[in-house]
Order: structure tokens, then C-alpha cells, then sequence
């Protein structure tokens, strides 16, 4: 601290101090206290609060395995918020999979085929569709998804019969992979940007096939980029909310339709902030398994 | 009105490193003082010192006679130009200039009207409302000179700031920033590793090795009496012998060389008989001459055969090796009455003693000593000219 | 003359067909604000209508959350950018092993779902006895743009010389000077960036404001409450609106940024022939 007031002085140092104070306590670390507090603690009315019965309890995470409301799977009878949780965790990563199946090509071919200057006009191009709000987004593929939408129009000039789109989980998957398709696609060309082609032509001039190129130079060079879109995709198909609520049929829920639920129907809290939380540790362990997996620091994810 | 600055005792430590070990020099007011020395010597650090960005470990520095601890670089009387020369590139050249009389409050038309004459001042009148980007190299030093002589400093402190720019611009603005310094009567203290610009620009040069400061002194000085080996091979070249010193009779040392040729030379101070010990020439000091010809007399010399010729324009190295096989160069003027002999011709290498010193590797100076080694030095050369 | 290759032309189709993929779902939503028909569609076409942006225009609960939004943003952006600011300048300058960590806390925000970051902002408030509304959902929206706004200061701090700082301190200047004559018109284009980067994830956030509104519309949430009510084609028009304004502020980025470009190749060209001149002029 004594290194900030040389530099900037005393007064600066301590606004500086202040506002980040504030950020972290206010704004970040108390918050979470209080969430993951309240989860432990049962649902009560507001005169039995601070009572008798207001003692730390794990009934709320225990809800999430309720067997009374089962769900058929396979041979087995999951219970149907776990089902729930598992399975939007299942889709999140299968989403991050295609995403990044699709857009680390794309960051290639931005990087290190395209000129630059057809690369500074196509992203601009790309600027618009990112800040333009992920609902808006999301709503283009409402449009194009239905039964007599665009999409099946399309289809029927080549024949193929209309195709019921918004069903399970279908829609959900399209829509995620589009609203979230450039967090994938920025932090890896721009992990991409910083090798240098030499290095490819060298792996090229010592007969390295295109594939192997790829393995041994460009996927370990683009390994922060990587790791920074598929745990900022991760992340957000887990917590999306519109998407699923927009276009998924209305048996196919999401983990965080649930946690809603609990707020604003069940007027239950405690247990909404225990899902929360779950919420909140799958994705801490999705980053952790991603800094393991790529061997990258937390620096490298946030850029 | 300039003032003398007087450091004693300074020690700075990062950590466990040393940078800078009690140095103890007064530089006089309106003097240009070079601090000289290879980069991590400590030079550096000194100059922050002075500035105020670091605050001594040990020690004082004193500018005109007011101890400085606790005043911070923006109420020093002193103004830094920095090696990258630091202009602020958002800021006009006018404004650059006149930044040190924005934050002392005064209007802008003043700020205005002093802006233009330093830019007068330092030859680039109206170039004040130029962007920091469209200048030259040498344009930009002079900016650097222009803002910091406008907060009128008592003391002018430079950070290598040469060092960016090309040979040729480099030696033009020596000759500048020398004139500049005598118009203004500000003291200057100037750091550089290279030799050629602190021989050139100082009064005085304080030579530094490893953090401690190893002779200070006048530049003809630091280069005709070098107070120790480290100096005599930092500044300018020299043939080197290794040997022992045997004798000393009158200040001029026996020397036997590691070949058992014995030589004679003055001997610099602190040097005892039968210490280990390297006998320094110059290599302009030396001749080259036929060994069908007689030797001067009380000259040494040294059989060699002629190795190669480089012709440097103005003058010639003879690279001549010794029966070990050891090199030494004899500089001789590009002037068709020089003999110079082809190569592969036996020759005799000659000096005469007071051309050469002997000194001990390393003289670590202590604090308040460090004139001491070079009035010795000057006493005994005067001896053996009588 | 570059050889065309069959990977030349796989990429360069694939380079198009994603392009396409990002494009044209947004043409296909703006278009339908344009289609007389009385769901959200392009298809079949019933012909063009300018109704539905005067039914957005007239729509009073539309343009409350429009206002509402617009507040709400301005506020988001007075407390993020000043956050996030001190919070790089800080964490720039820190030197102890707190820098990990504090860093580490910092953008935490960034990696945690919004429904979470709304829900503890809720609980931490309700806590208290603040109740829900506006208010909180700035709070809980600056939790994390903050973090944006810091990492565009941080990355611009990177360019600093940080020699600028000691010049200005040993010409006199105070702490206050050096932060408001050198550091903070350095930090400038990261901080308009960061406060309209702000303004921009303010007015599309969905999930912390759903949580933490209260009874409070804004635009998001209001969009998000006709998933049971049913859409119109109001919400093509006010999607067209913001392509329309996310367009106009790309272009002027852009434009500012050529004309940047092109000055500092004018200063440097300038620069170059100063450079010339200086050589002959010393020439003996």
C-alpha cells in the first residue's frame, strides 16, 4: 500500500482505496456471504426469524434430491430437480463444444488467412450482433424457429417436411450456440493474433501436416483463448434465463427457471439461494477443471 | 543562481543488493559533473537519489547546503531530463515547456511568452504549437532541455539522454548541451557509460564500479593518472602487463612481467613491493620501432612481431604480439614519416616510464578518500619531471 | 498473386457462411418490425406496415422502461467507471502478494452467473431493510461491469510510460496534478470506452435485473414478461431501433479511429523529414 501512496499520494490512495473497498465488501464478498448463509438457513416466517427454529440446516440443498418428484430416466428415477440440474449442465457443455467446435476455425481463418483489413471491416460486422442484448438475439431465432417460420419455409423448397423445432431442447441448444457464439469466438482469435505465422510456416517447411500444424503449434499457442471462451460460454448457458424461457417447450426447464421459481412462486428464499449456490459452485469447478486442463492462471481468462 | 550539491555516505540497498556504496563527492555549483560507469555500477540510482524518487539507506545529499531527506522530487530544486527524455506526447511542445509554471499556478499567457523563449533559447523557435510525434530525435532533446530549464532548477540532473540518438546527433548536441550549460551557470550532472561524452562535456567526472565511486576527477586526469586498474581500463585503451612490482625508488616502480621481462613505471598509490599488480600504457604512448635500430635510453622495451594493420582513418592500430602470443596495440597517426612495418616484421615496443603506471586491480575507495589516490598520484609525476 | 487453394476456398466459404450466421437472424428480426401481421414474422410476408413503430412509439409501459432503463444505466456507468478506474490504478501499482488475490476477487464477478450475483445482491439488501427496486439492480449490474470497465483500464495502463509520472512530480507537480494532467488523460479512450461499454451491458441486462427490480420495468425485463403474455412486432421495431443505434455507434468509432490512424501517419511522416533535415544540417 505504501508503494501506491508514494506514487499517487495520500489523498488519491485513499479514494482509490475507498472505491475498491466498497466494490469488493459492498458489492462482491458480503453479498456472497449473505447467499450462501441464507441457503443454510430454513425458510421462515419474518416474526420467526432470529427464533428458535432459525438454526443452520441442510434441508434446503437436500430438496434438490425431494424423491417424491421423480423423473424417469433410463431404468433409473432421478429426482427431478437434480434431473434438471444435471441435464443443463449436460447441455451447457455440449453447447460449449460446439461453439468452440465451430468458432476456433473461424478464429483461424480470421488470424491467419484473411488480410487484416477485410478482418478490421468483418468485425466490425460482428460488433453489432454482440452489443446488441442477448434477449434480441435470441428473439431473431424465436422468429426463425417456428413451425411456419423462415426456417421450415426454406426447408420445404428442398422438400424436407416442416420440423417441429421448438421441442425439448432443441431451441434452447440453437439459441444458446448463436447468443453466445462470439465469447467463444474473441478470446481465442485473439490468443490467435499473438502467433506468429513464422512459426507455421516453419512447422510447414519441415512437411508437418495440416492437422498436426494445428495439434503441436496453434492449439497450444490459442490455449488461453480457449480456456477464457469455454468458461465465459459455460457460465453463461448455465445461468441463461430468456433463452430457455424463450425457446424451449414448456416441459424442458433450465436449472435457473427452477431457482425463479422458488423466488418469485415458492416465495422460498433460503432454498432458491441454496440452488443458486450449486449454480455458483458448478461454475467455480468448471474454471478450476479449465486452469488444470489448459494449465493457464486466472489471468490468462480474463482479458 | 545554481547551487552545489553534496552527497556523503550515500548507500542505497534493494533489498540485499547494494546499489550504490557510500559515495562521497561535492560537486561545486555551476560545475558539469559526469557520473561514469558501465550499466548496474550504481550511476543511476544516484541520480534518483538526488532527484528524490529514492531515499538514501545511508548517508546525506545536500543541495546548497539544505539537507534533502523527506522532501519529495516535486519540491527538490532540481529538474531530471530522463533517458527516454519522458515529454508528455498528449501535450504540445508549448505546452511540455510550460508545464512546470501550469502547476505552479501561473496564467497562461506568461506560460505562453516564457515557452517561446526557451524554445529560442534551445533553437527551435516556433515549433510551439507542433505535436511531441512530428519532432526528430534531436528536436525532442532539445524540448527536454527547454522544459526543464524552464522551472529554473538550481541543479540539472541528465540520465544518459544522448543515448537514443544517432552518432553524428550525439556529438553535435555534446557540443550544445556544453554551451547551454555555460550560458545558464546551472550545475549539470550528467550520467553516461560512455567515456567519449563525459572526457568531452565534464569539468569533473566521477568514475563508478560496483555501487562505490573509484576516482573523481578532471577528465585529462582520469585519463593520464587513472587512480586504480579498473579505471585505467574503463577510460580510453590500454596495453596491459601482468607481473609483480618489486622496488619502488622515487615513485617509479621494477615491474617483472609474468615472462620475466622487467620494466619500470610509476606507481599509482596504494600499490606495495611485491604486490600482484598490472603495468598500464597507453597505446598512443607507445613506438613501434626496427630492432636494427638502438633503443632510447631508460625506455622499456618489449620484442613483438607485427600481427595486423587497422587503418582507422585518421590514424593506425599496429597489432603486435609478444613472445606469449599476448597482443598489444601501438596507435600511430596516419602520417607518411611513421614507420610502419609489414606484418610478420620483428619489432621493439618502447615507453618510456612516466608513460606508464602500475596499479593494483581494484582500489576500493573510502569514504572521504577519494581525492587522496589522485594527489598522490600528481605529486610523484611532478618528482619524476624534475 | 496468392494461389488459390482448395483450403483457401474451404475457408474463405466457411469465413462467409458464418458471417451469414451472425447477420442474418438480426435482418430477419429487424425485418419483421416491418411486416403487417400480428405475430413476430418475416414469413409468409403480409405486406409492409410502418404500425408497429407507432404502436412502440405510443406504448406508455414501453416507454416508462425505456426511461427507467436510460436511469438506470446512467447510474450504472457514474459508479462503475469511477470503481473500476481506482480499482486498475490500484491493483497497477500494488506490488505485495495481495495483487493475485485482490485481482482474483475482482473478477470473480465476471465468471459468476448473473441470476447469482442478483440473488446475494437481493439477500445482502433485504438484510438491511432495503427493499428491491432500481436501486439494488445497480448496484448488483456494478458488481460486475466494474470489472469490464478495470480490465480496459488495466490493459491501457500496459501502454504507460510510467517515466511521465516522475517527469510531471520533478517539474513540480503535485500527486493531484500528475492524476489529473498525465495519468487520467492517458487513461481517457479506456475510460470512455468503459463507460460506454457500461452503458451498453446496463441496458441488456437480464438476469441481476429480473432479481433485483423490485416492481421496477425496464426494457429487458419488460421484453422478458411477454414470453407469457405473447409478442408483438413492437418488439421487432425496438430491436431495428437498437441495430440501428448500435450501427451508428460503430460507424463513428470506426471513423474516429481511421481518423486517428491517419494523423499519427501524418505526425510520423512529418517526424521523418525532421529527422532528414536535422542530418543535413549538421553536415560540415
Amino acid at each position: 500500500m505504501k508503494d501506491v501512496a508514494r506514487r499517487y499520494g495520500f489523498a488519491a490512495t485513499v479514494v482509490m482505496v475507498a472505491l475498491t473497498a466498497f466494490w469488493v465488501l459492498v458489492l462482491i464478498i458480503l453479498p456472497y456471504l449473505f447467499l450462501v448463509d441464507a441457503s443454510f438457513r430454513p425458510s421462515l416466517p419474518a416474526d420467526q426469524v432470529g427464533g428458535p427454529n432459525d438454526h443452520y440446516t441442510l434441508q434446503n440443498y437436500l430438496t434438490l434430491l425431494n424423491p417424491n418428484a421423480t423423473k424417469e430416466f433410463l431404468f433409473l428415477s432421478i429426482p427431478i430437480h437434480l434431473f434438471v440440474f444435471a441435464q443443463t449442465v449436460a447441455i451447457s457443455c455440449l453447447v460449449t463444444v460446439i461453439t468452440l467446435a465451430l468458432a476456433y476455425p473461424l478464429a483461424y481463418i480470421l488470424a491467419k488467412v484473411v488480410n487484416p483489413r477485410t478482418v478490421a471491416t468483418l468485425f466490425l460486422i460482428l460488433l453489432i450482433p454482440l452489443w446488441i442484448s442477448e434477449l434480441l438475439r435470441s428473439f431473431a431465432w424465436y422468429i426463425i424457429l417456428a413451425y411456419q417460420g423462415p426456417l421450415n419455409a426454406l426447408l420445404g423448397l428442398f422438400g424436407i417436411s416442416p420440423i417441429r423445432w421448438i421441442s425439448g431442447y432443441n431451441g434452447v441448444i440453437i439459441g444458446l450456440i448463436y447468443t453466445y457464439f462470439l465469447f467463444m469466438l474473441f478470446p481465442i482469435y485473439g490468443s490467435l493474433t499473438t502467433l506468429d505465422s513464422n512459426q507455421i510456416e516453419a512447422a510447414e517447411d519441415m512437411g508437418a501436416r495440416w492437422w498436426q500444424i494445428h495439434r503441436r503449434v496453434v492449439i497450444p499457442h490459442a490455449k488461453p483463448g480457449i480456456a477464457s471462451g469455454c468458461v465465459m460460454v459455460f457460465m453463461m448457458c448455465a445461468g441463461a434465463l430468456f433463452v430457455p424461457r424463450l425457446l424451449a417447450s414448456p416441459s424442458s426447464r433450465w436449472f435457473t427457471e427452477v431457482i425463479m421459481q422458488w423466488f418469485f412462486e415458492g416465495l422460498d428464499w433460503n432454498t432458491g439461494s441454496a440452488y443458486a449456490f450449486m449454480l455458483l459452485l458448478v461454475c467455480t469447478v468448471f474454471v478450476s477443471l479449465m486452469i488444470r486442463l489448459f494449465k493457464v492462471n486466472l489471468t490468462d481468462i480474463a482479458r | 543562481m545554481s547551487e552545489g550539491v553534496q552527497l556523503s555516505g550515500v548507500s542505497v540497498n534493494f533489498g540485499n543488493f547494494r546499489a550504490v556504496n557510500n559515495v562521497s563527492v561535492s560537486i561545486k555549483s555551476g560545475e558539469f559533473f559526469s557520473f561514469l560507469g558501465p550499466s548496474g555500477c550504481g550511476k543511476t540510482t544516484i541520480l534518483r537519489a538526488v532527484s528524490g524518487f529514492i531515499s538514501p539507506s545511508a548517508g546525506s545529499v545536500r543541495i546548497g547546503g539544505q539537507d534533502m531527506a523527506g522532501i519529495g522530487p516535486n519540491r527538490r530544486p532540481t529538474a531530471l531530463i530522463f533517458q527516454n527524455l519522458a515529454l508528455f506526447p498528449l501535450m504540445s511542445v508549448w505546452e511540455n515547456i510550460a508545464f512546470g509554471l501550469e502547476v505552479r499556478g501561473a496564467p497562461r499567457a506568461a506560460r505562453r511568452a516564457r515557452a517561446e523563449e526557451l524554445l529560442r533559447l534551445v533553437d527551435l523557435p516556433g515549433a510551439g504549437d507542433k505535436a511531441i510525434a512530428q519532432l526528430s530525435g534531436g528536436q525532442k532533446q532539445r524540448v527536454a532541455i527547454a522544459r526543464a530549464l524552464a522551472v529554473e532548477p538550481k541543479v540539472m540532473l541528465l540520465d544518459e539522454p544522448l543515448s537514443a540518438l544517432d552518432l553524428k546527433l550525439r556529438q553535435h548536441m555534446r557540443a550544445e548541451l556544453r554551451a547551454i550549460q555555460k550560458r545558464t551557470d546551472i550545475t549539470f550532472i550528467y550520467i553516461t557509460h560512455d567515456q567519449g561524452e563525459a572526457l568531452a562535456m565534464s569539468d569533473r567526472i566521477g568514475v563508478m564500479s560496483q555501487g562505490r565511486l573509484q576516482q573523481v576527477d578532471t577528465p585529462q586526469r582520469i585519463y593520464e593518472n587513472p587512480a586504480n586498474g579498473f579505471v585505467a581500463s574503463f577510460v580510453g585503451e590500454n596495453n596491459v602487463f601482468n607481473g609483480t612490482l618489486d622496488d619502488i625508488q622515487a615513485g617509479v616502480g621494477t615491474f617483472t612481467t609474468d615472462d620475466g621481462e622487467v620494466l619500470r613505471a610509476m606507481v599509482g598509490s596504494g600499490v606495495k613491493e611485491y604486490a600482484d599488480a598490472k603495468l598500464y600504457v597507453r597505446p598512443e604512448r607507445v613506438t613501434l620501432n626496427p630492432v636494427s635500430e638502438k633503443a632510447r635510453e631508460g625506455a622499456n622495451v618489449v620484442a613483438v612481431k607485427v600481427a595486423s594493420i587497422a587503418f582507422e582513418g585518421n590514424f593506425i592500430n599496429i597489432h603486435a604480439s609478444d613472445k606469449r602470443g599476448r597482443r598489444h596495440i601501438v596507435q600511430v597517426p596516419n602520417d607518411a614519416s611513421v614507420w610502419i612495418p609489414p606484418v610478420g616484421t620483428d619489432a621493439r615496443l618502447e615507453f618510456t616510464p612516466d608513460q606508464a603506471t602500475i596499479l593494483t586491480e581494484n582500489l576500493p575507495a573510502r569514504a572521504g578518500e577519494d581525492d587522496v589516490g589522485v594527489r598522490q598520484g600528481q605529486s610523484y609525476r611532478v618528482e619524476v619531471a624534475q | 498473386m496468392q494461389k488459390l487453394t482448395l483450403g483457401k476456398i474451404l475457408a474463405n466459404g466457411f469465413l462467409g457462411l458464418c458471417m451469414a450466421y451472425m447477420v442474418v437472424p438480426l435482418i430477419i428480426m429487424g425485418g419483421a418490425g416491418f411486416n403487417n401481421s400480428r405475430f413476430p414474422s418475416v414469413y409468409p410476408w403480409r405486406g409492409f406496415t410502418e404500425r408497429w413503430f407507432e404502436d412502440l412509439w405510443n406504448d406508455q409501459r414501453m416507454l416508462d422502461a425505456g426511461i427507467n432503463t436510460f436511469f438506470l444505466a446512467l447510474a450504472v456507468v457514474a459508479m462503475a467507471v469511477p470503481i473500476g478506474t481506482a480499482a486498475a490504478l490500484l491493483l497497477n501499482s500494488l506490488q505485495s502478494r495481495m495483487r493475485p488475490l485482490l485481482f482474483g476477487i475482482l473478477i470473480a464477478p465476471i465468471l459468476t452467473p448473473g441470476v447469482v450475483v442478483g440473488i446475494s445482491t437481493l439477500l445482502f439488501w433485504n438484510e438491511f431493510n432495503i427493499p428491491a427496486g432500481l436501486h439494488l439492480s445497480a448496484l448488483g449490474q456494478v458488481s460486475y461491469i466494474a470489472t469490464y470497465v478495470m480490465l480496459l483500464v488495466l490493459a491501457r495502463l500496459q501502454s504507460f510510460d510510467r517515466g511521465l509520472e516522475e517527469a510531471a512530480l520533478d517539474l513540480g507537480a503535485s500527486h493531484g496534478q500528475v492524476m489529473r494532467r498525465i495519468v487520467l488523460p492517458h487513461l481517457y479512450p479506456a475510460i470512455v470506452l468503459g463507460a460506454v461499454l457500461a452503458f451498453f451491458q446496463s441496458v441488456e441486462n437480464y438476469n441481476i435485473t429480473l432479481f433485483t427490480r423490485g416492481n421496477a420495468q425496464t426494457l429487458t425485463v419488460y421484453i422478458g414478461s411477454m414470453v407469457r403474455t405473447g409478442f408483438t412486432p413492437e418488439i421487432n421495431a425496438l430491436g431495428l431501433l437498437f441495430i440501428l443505434i448500435t450501427i451508428a455507434g460503430v460507424v463513428y468509432v470506426e471513423i474516429r479511429r481511421r481518423r486517428n490512424v491517419r494523423r499519427e501517419l501524418t505526425l510520423e511522416a512529418l517526424a521523418a523529414i525532421e529527422e532528414r533535415r536535422d542530418l543535413q544540417g549538421m553536415a560540415p
